[in-house]
């Protein structure tokens, strides 16, 4: 049962990184638009594309 | 070489913006649909690969997407793009690259690379965010851009060396893109970061919370009699490391307020959660160290993260929205100045007094002026109230925030922009005064009186225990102050009034905080602004009578009207601008009082009253029908008329009427008094009604109702209003569009929500009520908490099931009652306000 001493602080290093990760993801502004990205995902596959053919002229 | 540089766009001549473009327009079909911006093409179409367009600037907006590789923007939504109203003259935004303004305007320069963030009112779907995120691509220099839709927001970086602003606010422009650039946006640029300290402080109570449960968990079921005294050990210095951020960072707001209140010898809300958050820690942490127990660690997180819940629920933002604009919002950033015979434009704020200006139809006047030359037609309603353009003569005085309508007029200021007549409004002194949110809180009201109770008990149970045990006193002391932390009590009102706010924002009646839904449960007056408020403004209310018009026939009252200034005309093509496109007009004249009339092409068009009509052999019929009347003939033939329906917004009467039983009602108006009888009429003898208002009167008028001892709403639209909106306790702003400019106000409603007016003064008390009630369920909580704790036999699990027990209990019968409540009160089903305005 000793194990016990050795899981627990794992199991908090772990939820820190999630700690973590959630402290970034709100110091990068996600938390203060979260209707855009919704719309941005449908359209990102086009952004690529054309970028290519664009580059060959001149 | 760059390929099709945009700017060649700017230098083209302004031939589509021109009225005389139509031409004939024989009939076609059915007109083609502009491939660009879905508008029905009229007059000329020009064609380009077999697709039509409705102007030039479409055309050309085509094009140049097309030549980049932009295609794509059509295929994401079917007629996307914006249809480019006016053209750009290459110098048009060059006053933009002056040091002094662009400055102020960025948000960050190094010289090299500029960061900057327009208002982008005409981005309405996802292919303009695509458009807008793609712009590197149409203009070498320009770097990321990104979009806040939710804002109307567009934050972009360029290359100083390799463009200027000016080139990219002129190739938004041309894109139809055009940025919203006021007077104001040259000051407080300091956007602070809204929510973002709350989810930290949340998401640290909640990590917290989360973890110390699981652990405590394992305590209450016995399992440390499993693996040995270590394991409790253990987990009591983590819960107590653990609990540290929350004590310290989470709550930090409810110590610094905590404190403010003391220093004001007041006992707020957050004293008693201040002081049972310092209980709950010492004890706990001195049960850990003392190895007596475990503490109470995981009731005092979950308190704090359910408090900070509350918070983050009440704090409902309107991203749309601004409750704090004035003057400056509603001025533009440029001006057209005259100098040396040439026109530049120029940043309003380097005009100076006696430049001369040249103001188009439909812009403002920036500063109070005098007439020098043209036909000027003032339009001051949004500032004074007055409905019906004023004419001046060259010579005249002219205010600034009246607007132009008729040609363009050159005027020379006589006084700078912020010591004119309209600004003098803001030197009043309610706009020194800044709105503190204040204290005086349904829940501080209540806190004052339970916080004494708590104290008291405690006192009270430490002496009755310490003959016996002076360990137990303490015990108790502590107990008492733990048990009786107001968290269901300070949940309720955040709830209750969190809720109420969403149900009103559905309603499209938007209200800036829960303070002031509490305010609003108190008011007994209400006074009410004419024009724009209880009479409609513009068109929506216009109907035509007789055999349907066609679409030519459309085209041609259009044309005509627009080159009246008459309120009646004005509206009648203001009520047609959407669809129809201007064609020449020959030999148009105006007859004051009887009509107006014009030839188009080879027909002749006469529109007005329906005596002058009849001097012409022209039959009006005359019914009995409501409202202002505008009779229309062609080639001598009477076509039916336009009923322009009683200015009255629908269902003002019933609004008065409900309100009339429990308010004292008053009416300000800065029009002429020639409705006086009938508003007496709708309102009653008992209420005062006065006309001619100035604003500053208007301001003193509030005043003194707040004298008499009322608790004033205000409901107005203008500039006009703004000091009576600032000076009132509930300022009403009333908006044709939400995104619209609107006056420093507590409360933004949109037009059609202004019956519901009466319904939510109700709604608000109700929501009051609810508050009350629940305070009564958390205080039946704490008397229960406080008798097992003042008999000193607090153990932690009872502390935890019977905290989240109220606090659940309580948020669910505030969120439940109000939600139930909103859809008692009359208020009318939710509804969604169009966003999807496409004109700027």
């Amino acid at each position: 049962m000793s194990v016990i001493f050795l899981l627990i602080p794992l199991s908090i290093v772990l939820a820190a990184c999630f700690l973590g990760a959630f402290i970034w993801a709100v110091r990068s502004g996600q938390y203060e638009d979260t209707c855009t990205p919704s719309m941005r995902l449908l359209t990102e596959e086009r952004a690529v594309k054309n970028f290519k053919e664009k580059a060959e002229l001149p | 070489m760059e390929r099709n540089s945009s700017a060649d766009l700017l230098d083209q001549p302004a031939a589509w913006s021109d009225p005389a473009i139509a031409g004939d327009s024989s009939a076609t079909a059915e007109p083609a649909r502009c491939f660009h911006c879905g508008t029905r093409c009229r007059g000329e179409v020009f064609t380009l690969l077999e697709k039509s367009f409705c102007c030039q600037g479409c055309k050309t907006v085509f094009e140049i997407l097309s030549e980049n590789g932009l295609n794509d923007f059509y295929s994401l939504s079917e007629n996307a793009g914006v249809r480019v109203k006016r053209a750009t003259r290459a110098d048009q935004f060059s006053y933009l690259d002056a040091p002094a303004v662009l400055e102020r305007l960025v948000n960050f320069t190094n010289g090299k690379l500029t960061r900057i963030t327009f208002h982008i009112p005409s981005m309405h779907c996802i292919a303009c965010v695509w458009l807008l995120e793609n712009l590197f691509r149409l203009k070498a220099g320009i770097g990321q851009s990104q979009v806040n839709f939710p804002r109307k927001e567009l934050s972009l970086s360029f290359e100083n060396e390799k463009v200027k602003l000016s080139e990219v606010v002129g190739l938004l422009a041309a894109l139809g893109y055009e940025p919203e650039l006021k007077f104001s946006d040259l000051e407080n640029h300091a956007k602070k970061p809204v929510n973002r300290r709350l989810w930290l402080q949340m998401g640290i109570a909640g990590f917290a919370f989360g973890n110390i449960m699981l652990f405590s968990i394992s305590a209450y079921l016995g399992l440390d009699s499993f693996s040995g005294p270590g394991f409790k050990k253990l987990v009591g210095y983590i819960s107590l490391f653990l609990a540290l951020p929350v004590v310290t960072y989470s709550a930090w707001d409810y110590w610094r307020s905590s404190i403010i209140s003391l220093r004001q010898k007041l006992l707020t809300i957050d004293v008693p959660i201040a002081a049972g958050i310092l209980a709950i820690y010492a004890q706990s942490a001195y049960e850990v160290l003392s190895g007596v127990g475990e503490g109470y660690f995981d009731s005092l997180c979950g308190l704090i993260f359910f408090l900070l819940c509350g918070r983050l629920f009440q704090q409902k933002t309107y991203d749309r929205l601004a409750f704090d604009r004035d003057y400056k919002s509603f001025f533009p950033l440029s001006v057209t100045r005259i100098a040396h015979g040439t026109e530049e434009t120029a940043a309003l704020a380097q005009v100076e007094t006696g430049d001369h200006l040249l103001v188009r139809n439909g812009e403002l006047i920036p500063a109070d002026a005098r007439l020098v030359s043209g036909a000027a037609v003032i339009d001051y309603s949004f500032v004074t109230g007055e409905s019906e353009p004023v004419e001046k003569q060259a010579g005249d005085h002219l205010y600034a925030g009246g607007r132009q309508m008729g040609g363009a007029i050159e005027i020379e200021t006589v006084k700078a922009v912020s010591q004119s007549y309209l600004t003098s409004l803001w030197n009043q002194e309610a706009f020194r005064k800044e709105n503190s949110e204040t204290l005086a809180t349904l829940t501080n009201i209540f806190s004052e009186r339970f916080t004494r109770i708590v104290i008291a008990i405690a006192a009270g149970s430490a002496v009755f225990w310490w003959p016996t045990s002076p360990a137990l006193a303490i015990k108790a002391f502590t107990s008492v102050l733990i048990v009786a932390c107001p968290c269901a009590l300070a949940l309720a009102a955040p709830f209750t009034l969190g809720t109420a706010l969403r149900a009103l924002g559905k309603r499209n009646i938007f209200v800036k905080s829960p303070v002031v839904l509490e305010t609003l449960a108190r008011v007994t007056a209400v006074v009410f602004d004419k024009t724009g408020t209880l009479t409609a403004a513009g068109a929506g209310s216009i109907r035509f009578e007789g055999n349907a018009l066609n679409d030519q026939e459309k085209g041609w009252v259009f044309s005509l009207s627009r080159h009246s200034t008459h309120p009646y005309a004005v509206r009648i093509s203001e009520a047609l601008a959407e669809e129809q496109y201007p064609q020449v007009v020959r030999s148009f004249l105006e007859t004051t009082g009887c009509g107006i009339e014009a030839n188009i092409g080879s027909n002749e068009i006469w529109m007005g009253s329906a005596a002058w009509l009849a001097t012409r052999n022209v039959a009006a019929p005359k019914g009995a029908m409501k409202g202002s009347h505008v009779h229309l003939a062609i080639n001598g033939t009477y076509r039916g008329c336009f009923v322009l329906a009683s200015a009255l917004r629908e269902e003002t009467e019933q609004l008065i009427g409900s309100l009339r039983a429990n308010h004292q009602l008053a009416l300000l108006s800065g029009d002429n008094d020639k409705d006086r009888a009938k508003f007496q009429a709708l309102f009653g003898t008992e209420s005062r009604l006065a006309f001619n208002q100035s604003p500053v009167e208007k301001l003193a008028f509030i005043r003194s109702l707040q004298g008499e001892g009322n608790t004033v709403m205000m409901v107005g639209d203008g500039l006009n209003d703004a000091g009576a909106l600032k000076q009132s306790d509930v300022g009403v702003a009333v908006v044709e569009r939400i995104s619209a400019f609107s006056p420093a106000s507590d409360i933004i409603v949109a037009a059609g929500a202004v019956p519901k007016l009466a319904a939510a003064l109700k709604f608000s008390k109700g929501a009051v009520r609810i508050v009350r009630v629940s305070f009564l369920i958390s205080g039946f909580y704490n008397v229960i908490g406080i008798a097992i704790a003042a008999s000193g036999s607090l153990s932690p699990i009872v502390c935890a099931i019977l905290m989240p027990l109220s606090s659940v209990s309580v948020v669910g019968f505030a969120c439940g009652a109000t939600a139930w409540l909103g859809r008692r009160s009359g208020l009318g089903e939710p509804s969604q306000f169009q966003s999807k305005n496409k004109q700027p």
